[in-house]
């Protein structure tokens, strides 16, 4: 399906969701509360097949955080972004680990480096870092860490 | 909730360790020092006597935070760190970054650049290849691939050496193109190799394909259908091991790639072997991508002009490769200045390893050693 | 002609003129005690350099070759440099059990060798069970094993011991019935009765075929006996670190090495006495001129010529072989080996009733 077709029945599933111009693949903004049952129909739904959730991670800017999650479909290779804003101070969002099972991995990634918490996540906890790090979220542009960081 | 000084001093606390009592299960660490996981890998296993129940990975032991480093280095500097994540495909690491950036700027590569390029993906991918050729059938107990193996990457390595100055890390992608021509030597010695390993190849099979101790030991272990392998994003020889066609080259081709003709590799098995036999036949199709390669090298530049200081437009920037073990994504978001604003490696050894619980429940501790060589996990690259 | 009987007499000889005989067997029993002590270090020193030479040749390589004339001081070196290292007792271990499991298996090596017979007529005990005492002995030596295991307070070492009882004690069966073949056709337990009955022809040539599937299946089960690859489940380095031995170091550790490589080169020496005609030299029925010439080569030559024979056959096995798993491990024997040994033996029985070999 061509990026055309792609916004025409996207706009049928979720009438809110957003388009943004520019890059190669087509960028989707979609809330918060949407997401989950959104991206059951980008899996379930027999046109898009959209099966394989090739990356997944969050940016912080600063005022608030955005879920990307780069997704493709393995039947008719064409791929989509979706952009999700997150609040900064309270970043919550449905996981989606039950739908794209890589999300296990990643959103416990995220979880760990930015602190976004993922609803109905099975295992929820820290991954790459030690104990004692919940809650500092390091990949966040706000992060110090005085003796292990060097500036350049 | 996460029990990793716990675990260290044996079971957690006294409930569990009641249940594992009731239940009889016995929980061992694998690692992060194991001669098994091939660097500092940390795998929590359950097992019910010899039979596997759960295995969880903990992770980070080899953490660099390259992400975050690399939001701090300019678009010329950052592509170095990346050789360290998957060292064993540092070339291929190096591309992607370079790629990335090149999409970026829109600069046009000259085709010289290309062909170098694509011939050093190739290399390193045999490389890679060879290592874990030799390091699996270790993981299986015998330990007289690992040299035979090691014979031929020599050869590789050398010719890395004479051109790019190093063995391991090359660094031999800069934005643009590479850093410096192809030693003189170098077409001699590549094919000089490609007739050395195609009298050694038959080694291999002889040695560990054929031998039915070998074969016992890999099929029907570690099954991993093809929707699970998509859903746990598997790619690379993985995925393909169970017949999901996932080759960048051929569904988005980068650089030369649409104008060779090479096949990609499917199993459809999808257990230990299909990934095995994937990986040693991936291996021939390389070698026929640097046959086709090696006498056509364009004359002309090696690189393509650029500015000393880069800076990509403000936007997204993703492109893929396919490394020595999967797809390899890097996502850089730039504002327009020196350095990515954010940037982000979706590494394959990352999702293959998510993959691993699935498959290892209900087998043996042994079988757990063998689909951890078919994943071919390299730890840098999982960690990052 | 200069032999070890010639010499082994003459000692004798001179200790009966001179002591009287209590203590002349006083005497002789610590001579006997300490080349077996001798022996057991030197076979340890030798069988780990020739290891480390042959894997070094099969794997292109050159092996260890800086200490002494090609290296050949290496497992010496290794040797002190283990004696004057600290052995270790891990705090949460059964101290008693896990200092004295290293000591069994060395002492289980060291008994296993008096039925042996090295030369013509030179063997520290001639005694009429020779095979059924090595049988008997050789299974004790599962027993250091476990201790090692559940003393060590290691899950890893756990697991290798269980690995090693199950699979020892499932590998003797079809050790013993390959034996029992050659006993059957003997129709003896004295190892220097097996031998002399092997003059006219070794069994694996005068057996016909069952002895042959006799000898394979001894050699399968020995290797899996003494814990080698392809049947290293109880050390598996890959898999469980080190096994039963994770938690040793120093002597004790060394002690566990030597006696591995000691065993491996008592059931070479038995499968060479038992199959290949110990130290009988090769003989064809009565052709009296090429037995003749055979017979210049000093016996304990063929005796040790055949025993590293078959040593270098299972080190071969080890640097090619991957590992089994341990289901397949066990398959093998009660579902292959044990069968067709158990039928090898009834063949074997009715040729020998029948007298149908040479």
């Amino acid at each position: 399906m061509s990026g055309e077709e792609l916004k025409i029945k996207i706009i049928q599933l979720l009438p809110s969701a957003t388009f943004e111009e520019g890059g190669e693949f087509l960028n989707i903004n979609v809330e918060a509360k949407d997401w989950l049952a959104f991206a059951k129909q980008l899996r379930n739904e027999e046109a898009l097949f959209f099966d394989y959730l090739f990356c997944l991670t969050c940016i912080d800017w600063n005022t608030h955080l955005t879920m990307v999650y780069h997704l493709t479909s393995t039947k008719f290779r064409h791929n989509i972004v979706v952009k999700i804003k997150l609040d900064r101070n309270n970043p919550e969002i449905e996981s989606v680990s039950q739908i794209w099972r890589t999300a296990d991995f990643h959103e416990r990634e995220v979880y760990e480096m930015f602190g976004v918490n993922f609803l109905n996540h099975p295992d929820l906890r820290l991954l790459i870092l030690p104990d004692g790090w919940e809650g500092k979220n390091p990949m966040r542009k706000d992060f110090e860490d005085p003796v292990n960081m060097i500036k350049l | 909730m996460y029990r990793e000084n716990e675990i260290m001093d044996g079971i957690a606390d006294e409930k569990a360790r009641r249940e594992a009592d009731e239940t009889g299960d016995l929980i061992i660490n694998m690692g992060p020092q194991h001669p098994a996981t091939h660097g500092v890998l940390h795998l929590v296993v359950t097992l019910n006597g010899e039979t596997i129940k759960k295995v969880e990975p903990h992770l980070g032991y080899i953490h660099r935070s390259i992400e975050k480093m690399c939001e701090s280095l300019t678009y010329r500097q950052f592509i170095y760190v990346t050789s360290r994540m998957d060292y064993l495909s540092a070339h291929i690491n190096n591309h992607a970054c370079a790629l990335c950036v090149e999409k970026g700027l829109q600069l046009e590569i000259p085709e010289r650049a290309q062909v170098i390029r694509v011939l050093m993906d190739e290399l390193t991918r045999i490389a890679s290849h060879e290592l874990w050729w030799g390091a699996m059938a270790m993981d299986l107990g015998a330990f007289t691939p690992f040299f035979h193996a090691f014979r031929e990457r020599e050869t590789i390595n050398d010719i890395m050496e004479e051109t790019c100055g190093a063995r391991l890390t090359m660094n031999y992608m800069v934005p643009g193109g590479v850093m410096a021509d192809i030693h003189p030597n170098f077409q001699k010695r590549v094919k000089d190799f490609l007739i050395l390993y195609k009298r050694k190849i038959k080694e291999y099979d002889e040695l560990v394909t054929g031998n039915i101790i070998f074969q016992n030991r890999m099929k029907g272990v570690g099954y991993l259908s093809a929707e699970d392998a998509i859903s746990y994003g598997c790619t690379g020889p993985t995925a393909r091991g169970s017949g999901v066609s996932c080759d960048i080259r051929k569904l988005y081709p980068y650089e030369v790639y649409n104008k060779l003709s090479f096949d990609e590799i499917l199993e459809t098995e999808g257990d230990s072997f299909a990934r095995y036999m994937v990986r040693l036949r991936e291996m021939n199709e390389s070698i026929k991508i640097i046959e086709q390669l090696i006498d056509n090298i364009p004359e002309g530049d090696f690189q393509a002009k650029t500015k000393a200081v880069l800076k990509l437009p403000k936007g997204e920037f993703y492109t893929r490769v396919e490394t020595a073990r999967g797809e390899l994504g890097v996502y850089i978001v730039s504002e327009g200045g020196m350095t990515p604003y954010r940037i982000k490696f979706r590494s394959p050894g990352f999702s293959n390893l998510s993959a691993l619980d699935h498959m290892a429940r209900g087998s043996k501790l042994g079988d757990l050693v063998a689909m951890m060589g078919t994943l071919d996990l390299v730890i840098p690259d999982i960690d990052r | 002609m200069w032999s070890f009987h010639n010499i082994a007499n003459f000692v004798n000889d001179w200790l009966s003129q001179t002591f009287n005989p209590t203590l002349v067997t006083i005497i002789e029993m610590v001579i006997v005690g300490v080349c077996v002590i001798g022996l057991f270090a030197v076979l340890g020193l030798v069988l780990v350099i020739m290891e480390r030479k042959v894997s070094a040749w099969i794997q292109i390589r050159l092996g260890p070759n800086r200490v002494g004339p090609k290296g050949m001081f290496q497992s010496l070196a290794d040797t002190l440099k283990l004696l004057v290292k600290e052995g270790m007792t891990p705090s949460g271990a059964d101290k008693f059990l896990f200092n004295l499991a290293p000591y069994i298996a060395m002492m289980v090596a060291m008994l296993l060798m008096a039925p042996l017979a090295f030369a013509k007529n030179f063997q520290m005990w001639d005694m009429n069970i020779g095979v059924l005492y090595i049988t008997a002995i050789s299974s004790v030596s599962v027993i250091s094993v476990l201790i090692a295991g559940w003393s060590s307070n290691n899950k890893y070492s756990l697991m290798g011991a269980m690995r090693a009882g199950a699979q020892i004690v499932s590998y003797e069966l079809s050790a013993g019935l390959s034996i029992l073949s050659v006993i059957v056709l003997t129709g003896s337990l004295n190892i220097n009765k097996i031998v002399l009955s092997q003059a006219d022809g070794w069994w694996i040539f005068k057996g016909h075929i069952p002895v042959i599937i006799a000898f394979v299946i001894f050699i399968i089960a020995v290797t899996a006996e003494t814990n080698r690859a392809p049947f290293d489940l109880a050390e598996a380095e890959s898999e469980l670190t080190a096994g039963f031995h994770t938690e040793y170091s120093g002597m004790k550790f060394a002690l566990f090495f030597l006696a591995e490589y000691v065993n491996v080169f008592i059931v070479c020496a038995i499968g060479a006495t038992l199959f290949l005609g110990g130290w009988m030299p090769f003989h064809i029925g009565n052709w009296q001129g090429f037995n003749h010439v055979m017979d210049f080569i000093p016996s304990s030559i063929w005796f040790f010529g055949k025993t590293f024979f078959l040593i270098f056959l299972i080190m071969w096995f080890r640097w090619t072989f991957p590992r089994l798993r341990i289901d397949q491990l066990l398959n093998l024997e009660w579902k292959y080996l044990l069968p067709i040994s158990m039928f090898n033996i009834l063949l074997i029985t009715a040729m020998a009733i029948g007298g149908w070999y040479f």
